[in-house]
């Protein structure tokens, strides 16, 4: 509960001054409504963040793919063509909406919807410092799994709903990839909860420090394999390529969103974005350290006792480095997301899940296993750790 | 803080609001300035250009439900492995991580096993090998 927006402005006076003076007005307690304005205003800050976000990500996309391919790429719309994700989004509006006669209507609207749905619910729990988290859930990691599973369930029923054939071709092949590719991603989070003793991302990130010998990545062999099993399962479950075989533009037209026109494709291509965004973030946050910045900079400590900074003004400044910290490892794996897209080739569907059953969730397995053994025999300590401590005695004699 | 306990689970229906208000809001908005010109034509479902055959209703590959099949499997035992991995650490510090390993060790081999069970019953195929004695032979010609 600690690290919540809410109770990190109710360190200030000025937070308890408002309430006792709503309290006062009002005649009720009013720290539940304060908690709720806070939250709202928030809640509107990330959500224009994550659209903003969403939006620039289809810029990056085609940014830089065209540098991959050595073409130049939007640069018609505002400077370097940034503003092309505003264009496109007032076109996408501008758009008829057709919905074909065949279709089932009620479940055909409700697919995006349930996308975008299941993509925003997960924003609450995503770390994105100490002091600005939305929801700090004691099953934080555990509810991001489930709600980000919404996401396939929208992508079947747009598949299915449109009664297209291509679109229930795609909507197939997306359910039975994400709900595959959920496993080794499980697998691998579990792997990190062993570590670390808990399932919210505060207890998650704690466990690490600012550098990167202390991330749970560098943990032990097992956890640096389980990233990368998390990572390529995170691909599949995004529908990113080179997993992108329910929307493979070559073979299915356009996949689950063939039918889909205008603002509801848009809907669509939003969820995926942001949720790119949301499982880097996941990955940041279990094996990379998270939001932590290194030599503690995140609490504020050094700057009251060096600096001679007043303590709320050091915290904040604290917050803002640790959204920094934050941000850049998870753009970074957002760049290398895309970067994968256009370097690999799509998978066969077979491939697909021969890659999935026979490969990432075997190794998922062991890398599970492998971890819990860890943390019995060497008591939780990570390798480096050993190598230092055994470096240590050698030097003592 | 005891009254922001309950408090805590407020942003999560407040951005499940949001999701709804974005996409409503978009809709409703491009309702009223959108085009809307309905024809028979536009309104059939995209076949490449071909009128469509019959209905995208029907009967699907049942490979699809094998892989759901095994996916529920691995689904809840992953459900029922997070409480353990949540108090491994605990146990482990007070010296019961060894009666936890066990545990695990056990849950997990019983899921191996299953796993190679369906491996070598070749439903992680998900094109079914044929058996090759039963194939016919084709003669080559030269």
């Amino acid at each position: 509960m600690n690290s919540t927006v809410v109770s990190y402005f109710s360190q200030s006076n000025e937070f308890q001054n408002v309430t006792n003076w709503l309290t006062q007005i009002l005649g009720f307690n009013a720290s539940s409504l304060v908690a709720f304005i806070i939250f709202a205003v928030f809640s509107l800050i990330i959500v224009g963040a994550m659209a903003t976000i969403g939006g620039l990500g289809t810029y990056a996309e085609r940014k830089i793919s065209a540098d991959l391919q050595a073409r130049i790429g939007p640069n018609r719309v505002g400077p370097f063509g940034i503003l092309q994700f505003l264009a496109d989004g007032v076109k996408m509006i501008l758009k008829e909406d057709i919905v074909t006669t065949n279709a089932d209507r009620f479940t055909f609207n409700l697919a995006p919807v349930l996308c975008l749905v299941g993509v925003f619910a997960t924003l609450a729990v995503v770390p994105y410092s100490s002091g600005f988290m939305l929801a700090d859930l004691n099953v934080g990691i555990f509810y991001l799994v489930g709600m980000a599973s919404l996401v396939g369930v929208g992508v079947f029923l747009g598949g299915y709903a449109s009664n297209s054939k291509w679109s229930m071709l795609g909507g197939m092949r997306g359910a039975s990839q994400i709900i595959s590719y959920e496993i080794p991603a499980t697998l691998s989070i579990i792997a990190i909860v062993l570590l670390a003793g808990g399932l919210s991302m505060k207890t998650l990130i704690d466990g690490q420090g600012g550098a990167p010998q202390d991330w749970y990545i560098f943990h032990n062999p097992f956890a640096f394999m389980g990233f990368f099993v998390y990572f390529i399962s995170a691909l599949a479950e995004t529908n990113r390529a080179p997993f992108d075989l329910p929307e493979a533009e070559s073979e299915l037209v356009s996949g689950y969103h063939t039918e889909y026109t205008g603002m509801k494709f848009g809907l669509f291509a939003l969820a995926e974005y942001i949720e790119v965004f949301v499982v880097c973030g996941v990955a940041v946050a279990l094996f990379l350290g998270g939001y932590k910045v290194p030599f503690d900079l995140g609490s504020g400590q050094i700057l009251v006792e060096k600096l001679g900074l007043d303590g709320m003004l050091a915290q904040n400044i604290g917050q803002f480095l640790e959204l920094g910290s934050f941000f850049t490892k998870t753009l970074l794996l957002y760049y290398v997301v895309i970067w994968v897209r256009w370097t690999l080739p799509r998978l066969r569907v077979d491939q697909l899940m021969t890659l999935c059953w026979k490969y990432l969730t075997p190794i998922a397995l062991v890398n599970l296993i492998g971890c819990a053994v860890w943390m019995y025999a060497f008591n939780g300590k990570s390798i480096f750790a050993l190598i230092f401590h055994a470096a240590g005695s050698a030097g003592g004699h | 803080m005891s009254t922001l306990n309950l408090d805590v689970y407020m942003p999560i229906v407040i951005l499940i609001a949001l999701a709804l208000l974005v996409a409503g809001g978009s809709l409703f908005l491009g309702s009223l300035i959108r085009p809307q010109h309905p024809n028979k034509l536009k309104e059939t479902a995209y076949e490449c250009g071909e009128e469509p055959v019959g209905s995208a209703w029907a009967n699907f590959n049942v490979r699809f439900y094998v892989v759901a099949l095994i996916f529920i499997i691995f689904d809840v035992e992953s459900a029922l492995m997070f409480p353990v991995a949540a108090v491994f650490k605990k146990f482990n510090e007070i010296g019961l991580g060894g009666t936890l390993l066990m545990s695990i060790l056990t849950f997990v081999s019983v899921l191996v096993a299953g796993i190679v069970y369906c491996w070598k019953k070749g439903d992680l195929d998900w094109v079914k090998s044929f058996n090759q004695t039963n194939q016919p032979t084709i003669a080559k010609k030269d």
